[in-house]
């Protein structure tokens, strides 16, 4: 049996909004699919069509090797979902959370309160499993909601934007936790803004742009294809600084970027380095610091998409919903 | 980490759900609701010390200005504030249901594999549990202030069943303000605006030849009082028949109105 996502041509419309014009991917069993974009893109609408949420208007995908909308019921067996939308029920303790979704795929009530037990001992809520949620901090929240989808012990597991809104400490415990759910054989989709969280995660990325894909591969192979480097220089004397822009910026034909004592600058031509060096000798600059890197995820983005990807977080989700 | 790292290889799939297990799951959803109570006071004091609260205003504070006597308006009005009293319960379909929809938990159990009518009735469900403590806790505080069943205890029964049946012909109304409505404020500003003008002129608390004619017209076919009537005929005596079958039409054609409505408006939201 093919384990995994397929998506084939996936197309969704929300009134004269067209949130995915024709999206096809595939996420490997096994692995992090990273499916990214700024707000907006499409992505949760390509989450909810995968949880069969909502039905393409044409197109079609398969989950584990179901159609999500012909054998849908099945679908819903092999998937944990956890996202900005799907959500626990406020009102109701950690524990109480747990303990409903397993009553409600079927579980005897000693093995749903045992695994209840066990998933808030995974995700340190122990002590905090016998308060309400809307009691529960940012951090415990997403927690919990991610322990809500594995009560089931999904193969296949949805999380999108699973970090939106977390401090940087959460998050990175986040991550430690979607990594041991890979380790453990499960397939995650995630979804995100944040390319760093992209990169750091997952196996293969697929960038959406207004409902279509715009770039596809690991996140190495999409730093490579951008194809530039950047060179940065740091002077060990702040004296210096404004000699070593004009030298950059002279040699590379750019303005190059200060940052502190930072100076950056796109090459296209690895002889430059070598140069800079040079002419930075001659003329007795101390560096601290000389560097050649690949582009960010962030640049790659801005190279795809042609604007930045946080320059877009205000624009709202088109969610597929909302205040009707 | 011993829970975490466990994915099952699911032996078989199975390609739809049971009645049986639809049936189950909607037993668990209801109690999801009946524990929601448990955690907030405020929705147990709104349908256990309001009802409270409206016996003792009406009997105390109205009942010697319009029947010359608490005792005997005890016995008029208590028919008719259990009857109100059912029809703002049911708001709590709505309001229950709304807040699902804006919070996400609706996302949540609609991709779990549970029948896809289960959220639905087990909220349903759990309204009659709600109505059957709501009217039981009235009879009793009516009783300790000198209400008396002059029936039997069939009288009883009758009159509990007709009011639970009414409620769930009731509750599709709320299911659809539920789905229509922003957010659970609105379901109950909806409650307010529709149900107090609707339950107050009808023979609930009043006798209806005490209001001029052309309101008569209307509360005479008000199924509030109807329902009021069959539920006194039931509880202290006096005609039945009629009012009886007038309450099961209205309910028939509430529901038969309001639940394909709210079904087809439920679907094209979610």
């Amino acid at each position: 049996m093919t384990a995994g996502i397929q998506a084939e041509g996936l197309v969704k419309r929300f009134g004269d909004t067209t949130a995915l014009n024709g999206v096809d991917f595939v996420a490997r069993p096994g692995t992090v699919f990273g499916l990214l974009g700024p707000n907006g893109a499409g992505k949760t609408t390509a989450v909810r069509i995968l949880a069969t949420l909502l039905q393409p208007d044409s197109g079609r995908a398969t989950v584990g090797g179901y159609d999500v909308v012909h054998a849908a019921h099945r679908v819903r067996q092999l998937i944990g979902l956890t996202g900005q939308y799907a959500s626990v029920d406020e009102t109701l303790t950690g524990a109480e959370n747990l303990l409903l979704i397993g009553r409600l795929l079927g579980m005897p009530r000693a093995d749903a309160k045992r695994r209840a037990r066990d998933l808030l001992a995974d995700f340190q809520l122990e002590a905090a499993g016998d308060r309400a949620a809307k009691t529960y901090s940012g951090g415990m929240r997403r927690r919990l909601d991610l322990a809500a989808s594995l009560v089931g012990r999904p193969q296949i597991l949805y999380l999108d934007e699973p970090t939106t809104g977390l401090d940087p400490r959460a998050r990175t415990e986040l991550w430690a936790l979607i990594r041991g759910l890979v380790a453990g054989g499960a397939t995650v989709l995630l979804t995100t803004q944040y390319l760093d969280e992209a990169d750091q995660l997952a196996d293969d990325i697929v960038v959406i742009d207004h409902g279509r894909v715009i770039a596809t591969g690991t996140p190495a192979e999409l730093k490579a294809k951008t194809g530039a480097q950047n060179l940065a220089v740091r002077p060990v004397d702040a004296e210096d600084l404004s000699l070593v822009i004009s030298v950059v910026g002279d040699l590379t034909q750019t303005a190059p970027e200060v940052s502190g004592q930072l100076v950056t600058a796109p090459i296209a031509d690895p002889a430059v380095v070598p140069a800079v060096v040079r002419r930075l000798d001659d003329a007795g600059v101390l560096l601290a610091g000389l560097e050649l890197r690949g582009a960010s995820l962030n640049e790659v983005f801005l190279s795809l998409t042609g604007h930045p990807a946080e320059e877009l977080e205000d624009e709202s989700e088109e969610a597929g919903r909302g205040s009707r | 980490m011993t829970a975490i790292p466990a994915t099952t290889t699911p032996s078989a799939l199975s390609p739809r759900v049971s009645p049986a297990e639809g049936v189950r799951q909607t037993l668990t959803l209801a109690w999801r609701t009946i524990v929601q109570v448990r955690h907030n006071p405020w929705e147990l004091g709104d349908f256990s010390i309001q009802p409270i609260m409206f016996v003792l205003l009406f009997t105390y504070v109205f009942g010697g200005a319009i029947a010359g006597s608490t005792g005997e308006y005890l016995t008029f009005a208590l028919p008719g504030i259990i009857v109100m009293n059912m029809l703002f319960v049911t708001m709590y379909v709505g309001t229950g249901l709304n807040t699902d929809l804006t919070k996400g938990v609706f996302d949540r159990l609609r991709s779990l594999p549970i029948a896809r009518w289960a959220p639905l009735a087990g909220r349903i469900m759990a309204d009659q549990v709600k109505q059957a403590w709501s009217i039981a806790l009235l009879l009793t505080v009516g009783a300790i202030l000198g209400f008396r069943i002059g029936t039997s205890v069939m009288g009883l029964i009758g009159a509990v069943a007709l009011l639970l049946t009414f409620a769930l012909a009731f509750s599709w109304v709320s299911v659809l303000v539920g789905v229509i409505a922003k957010d659970p404020e609105h379901v109950q500003i909806f409650g307010f605006t529709a149900l107090f003008p609707v339950t107050f002129v009808s023979n609930a608390f009043v006798e209806t030849e005490t209001m001029p004619g052309w309101l008569q017209a209307w509360v005479k076919i008000n199924p509030v009082t109807k329902l009021s009537d069959a539920t006194r005929g039931l509880l202290v005596g006096g005609p039945v028949a009629e009012p009886l079958m007038a309450s099961l039409m209205w309910a028939l054609v509430i529901a038969g109105v309001f639940a394909p409505l709210a079904v087809w408006v439920f679907k094209r939201r979610v």
